[in-house]
């Protein structure tokens, strides 16, 4: 198949000095090796996110299976916690858990829905970045951080002013009885709202701010208002981001470990009132595990830890599918 | 047919605007509140001796911290030794080279999954597979742990920053002859460092001021760390211990432990954030 | 069926008579050659032999395949999953398509240009330094010298050597792209593909690159794909016309600007459709 050749050589003369004088590298089988080599530690790095995930869980429940033969499914709603006795049950801290993530979504939404609104439909351009930034500063400021303010600052305040205030108005109920200590399940709440506002007002910001604003200009063509716009069309567009958007910050909130674990007590019991100490999972595992020395108890605690990987691996992956849903179907718009 | 008088709606709407304005306000001031907290309790704790000697023995004053300034370093630099590399790696299988599979849809997803996994539950993971069979603390396994978290954070953002590099640029590295890996790291990596560097200080940046995944880990020291394969002082363990202890000494320095590790986040975070939008 | 396969194919075997001009030796001959975006087919059963040494242009509507067609020469539409060629695509004698070829070596033998600019994110200088490096043991002085005969070579050194050491994206567009045509020929390939060169640059830089091209035509065998039919009849030798993925004809440029066989070919270059 020999044909001219105006320039140059053939792939098999690599060696040859070529037209310009100039050695030429022989590629043969080196750049293929290198090329090999790389995309083999690309794709084993890509691995060590599945594989970590997927040891995660088979290391948990491995190291869980003392405390779950022992307690079996029981553990999920026993109330005990007695080390002397190697009686273990998860109810007290799925319970401080939830309560404390309850009440910090309850402030956190509303709050941060506003502030996104603030930030999208109020305040001049000029204004919303700085106050943007600044919120999302709250973010990057380390949980223990919140753990040292929420224990010497909001605490002692909790105690002295604000527990007393909610006692005298509303210390009929149940909710708002015992004594004013200052930490436990509420002021856990607090510091976990303070906490997940920039991840939830981040969500909404963006959500508010893809708002088409032809859809805006509509209802301010009709004669609306900033709030009934922001009501009916802004919200009403972006709820389902704006779900995907609570859901991650639901994730943290349960989750979240050290600023917890300095104020909400430690104590392991169910109590009606919203002041009493309690523990969450995250804090009973922060403040144990290095105590435990008796091969059940440390189980019973790695399962506290199983339950709280399976809850957070549960909401990640709704809010994920939900957002991945979102951002399809947006994309098939556009 | 009755005209709506329209003052209830605009009364309705200055009202939300106020409370909006005083809902990002009150935002603002819970961060302004902390940081004040902050830097006037750590102030006083804060002088040479602090951050260069080792901790007073317990109920003791004087002494430092130096031992868990240099232990946090320490491991924080190693986590990204670790942590970067093997997400950018990661990241550049997502964007190059497993663009559309289904390994990388599912490597993608857990990925993002993973970021949300509390970081008290990557330390218990660490705990279970160095330290158990290891059989003591060690600065390694805390490094380890910070290095998981870098990881996902690091891989997704190498991944979009990868997806943002035009491809005629890729094109034209490949169309000239170099390797797929060439083009990668000399051209591509290139086009987009600014992004990659602030998806790296951001997440130095979240791993500096962790304390979960080094409890039962690293675990803490009152020693200067010799070598990491014992238990490693680090700030914010320290803190931990100390705003739990009955010493008026040691609250005050984890005070100034607390000013130390927001100084060094936030200032991560500024710069982080000051590249990314000169970028744009 | 909208179209006839071009006149005298041949069997799939190198072999000039799909050539517009027999006489001169084909650089590239392309037979059967076919390509898939995933399950849709974008080129149907191409043929056809490009001249050693000339200009051939390829013109045709837009989502004709032109673009598609040459990506094939240096294997570029690799670096896409679902992108699959069959058929044979000969360059000196050697089918590219076939398992076992070195794609490196491919490609500094065939050289590309893309419709927009592509300076890497490097000094001017880097720029050309980085396929010389890739291909050749080359440093210092000499490194220099081959930088500046390029940069020559695109017309381009009197502007840019006193900023050789700035980046290569601070150039202007007409600029930027004789840079890449610079760095494409540094490396001494044999072929240059274009792909709508002139397309995302102003006129006047449009018709100093044209008039490089032209000079370049001496050294090396040039595929320009291209939209502007101007463009096609000023600068080619031969012209190929495709449409719907397939080779309508191909002839020396001025036959086909001047006596299209075929209608479609009348119809395109007459401004009644595309």
């Amino acid at each position: 198949m020999s044909r001219s050749e105006p320039r140059g050589g053939t792939a098999a003369e690599a060696a040859v000095p070529s037209a310009g004088g100039l050695p030429r590298r022989a590629h043969g089988r080196a750049p293929l090796v290198a090329e090999g080599l790389f995309r083999t530690a690309a794709l084993s790095s890509a691995a060590v996110v599945l594989v970590v995930m997927a040891g995660l869980l088979a290391v948990l429940v491995y190291r869980s299976r003392l405390s779950i033969d022992r307690f079996g499914w029981s553990f999920l709603w026993s109330a005990a916690w007695d080390p002397v006795r190697d009686n273990f049950g998860a109810a007290s801290s799925i319970f401080g858990t939830l309560a404390a993530t309850a009440i910090a979504m309850a402030i956190a939404v509303p709050l941060s829905l506003v502030i996104a609104l603030f930030l999208v439909e109020v305040a001049p351009p000029r204004l919303a970045r700085p106050v943007g930034y600044g919120i999302e500063l709250l973010a990057a400021i380390p949980s223990i951080i919140y753990g040292m303010w929420g224990l010497f600052v909001l605490a002692p305040l909790m105690a002295d002013h604000v527990q007393p205030v909610l006692q005298r108005f509303l210390g009929r109920l149940p909710l708002f009885s015992g004594p004013p200590m200052g930490i436990g399940i509420l002021t856990a709440g607090l510091v976990l709202a303070l906490m997940v506002l920039p991840f939830i007002t981040a969500v909404a910001r963006d959500v508010f701010a893809l708002v088409p604003a032809v859809m805006k200009e509509a209802g301010y063509g009709l004669g609306a208002t900033t709030w009934e716009v922001a009501r009916k069309v802004t919200v009403g567009y972006g709820m389902k981001g704006l779900i995907g958007g609570v859901f991650l910050g639901l994730g943290r909130a349960i989750g979240e470990t050290m600023a917890v674990t300095f104020v909400i007590g430690n104590d392991h019991r169910i109590s009606a009132s919203l002041f009493a100490s309690g523990n969450s999972i995250a804090s009973t595992l922060a403040n144990e595990f290095t105590e435990a020395s008796e091969p059940v108890y440390l189980s019973a605690l790695v399962e506290l830890g199983l339950i709280l990987f399976v809850v957070t691996l549960v909401v990640q992956v709704l809010a994920q599918l939900w957002l991945a849903r979102l951002g399809r179907r947006a994309g098939s718009v556009s | 047919m009755r005209r709506r008088p329209a003052w209830p709606r605009k009364a309705a709407d200055v009202a939300v605007k106020t409370v909006s304005a005083l809902a990002a306000a009150v935002g603002l001031g819970f961060l302004a509140w902390i940081l004040v907290v902050v830097v006037r309790h750590g102030a006083a704790a804060l002088n040479w001796t602090f951050l260069t000697s080792l901790p007073a023995p317990p109920g003791g004053s004087g002494g430092g911290l130096g031992n868990a300034l240099l232990g946090t370093v320490v491991m924080t630099v190693l986590a990204c030794a670790l942590g970067v590399p093997v997400g950018m790696l990661a990241g550049v299988y997502l964007a190059e080279y497993g663009r559309g599979t289904r390994l990388a849809t599912a490597v993608r997803f857990l990925a993002n999954v993973m970021m949300g996994i509390p970081s008290i539950i990557i330390g218990l993971f660490v705990y279970a597979v160095i330290v158990l069979p290891a059989g003591h603390f060690s600065g390694w396994a805390g490094a380890v742990a910070l290095a998981l978290l870098v990881l996902p954070v690091v891989a997704r953002t190498t991944e979009d920053m990868l997806g943002l590099v035009p491809n005629s640029l890729r094109e034209s590295a490949l169309a000239l002859g170099a390797p797929h890996w060439r083009a990668t790291v000399q051209i591509l990596f290139r086009a987009c460092r600014a992004g990659l560097l602030t998806g790296v200080l951001l997440a130095v940046a979240r791993v500096s001021g962790e304390t979960a995944p080094l409890l039962f880990t690293a675990l803490n020291s009152p020693y200067w760390p010799q070598s990491l394969s014992g238990p490693t002082a680090n700030l914010t363990v320290t803190i931990f211990n100390y705003a739990m202890s009955p010493y008026p000494a040691w609250q005050q320095a984890a005070w100034g432990a607390s000013l130390i590790i927001t100084l060094g986040v936030l200032a991560l975070t500024i710069v982080s954030r000051a590249l990314a939008r000169e970028r744009k | 069926m909208t179209t006839n396969p071009p006149p005298d194919l041949a069997p799939p075997r190198p072999a000039a008579t799909t050539s517009p001009s027999p006489d001169v030796p084909a650089k590239i001959s392309v037979r059967g050659l076919s390509f898939h975006y995933g399950a849709q087919q974008a080129l149907f059963d191409n043929s056809l032999d490009i001249p050693a040494g000339r200009v051939t242009a390829i013109i045709g509507p837009s989502g004709c395949g032109k673009s598609t067609h040459i990506r094939v020469y240096n294997r570029i539409f690799e670096l896409y999953r679902d992108q699959r060629a069959t058929g044979e695509v000969w360059l000196d004698g050697e089918n590219i398509l076939a398992p076992g070829v070195d794609v490196i070596e491919l490609r500094r033998r065939v050289g590309m240009i893309f419709q927009k600019p592509t300076p890497f994110p490097l000094t001017v200088y880097e720029n050309l330094a980085y396929g010389l490096r890739l291909h050749y043991r080359v440093k210092g002085a000499e490194l220099d010298d081959r930088i500046e005969s390029a940069l020559r070579a695109a017309a381009l050194w009197d502007e840019v050597k006193d900023k050789l050491h700035r980046s290569g994206s601070a150039l202007s567009g007409g600029q930027q792209q004789r840079l890449c045509i610079a760095r494409a020929i540094a490396v001494e390939p044999e072929v240059l593909l274009m792909d709508e060169p002139t397309s995302a640059i102003d006129p006047v830089a449009t018709s100093r690159i044209e008039e490089l091209i032209v000079e370049l035509k001496a050294s090396y065998t040039i595929v320009i794909v291209t939209h502007n039919m101007q463009q096609a009849a000023r600068l080619s030798d031969d012209t190929a016309f495709f449409y719907q993925g397939r080779i309508v004809e191909f002839g020396s440029t001025t036959d086909l600007f001047t006596n299209p066989r075929q209608k479609q070919t009348e119809d395109y270059i007459t401004g009644r459709f595309g």
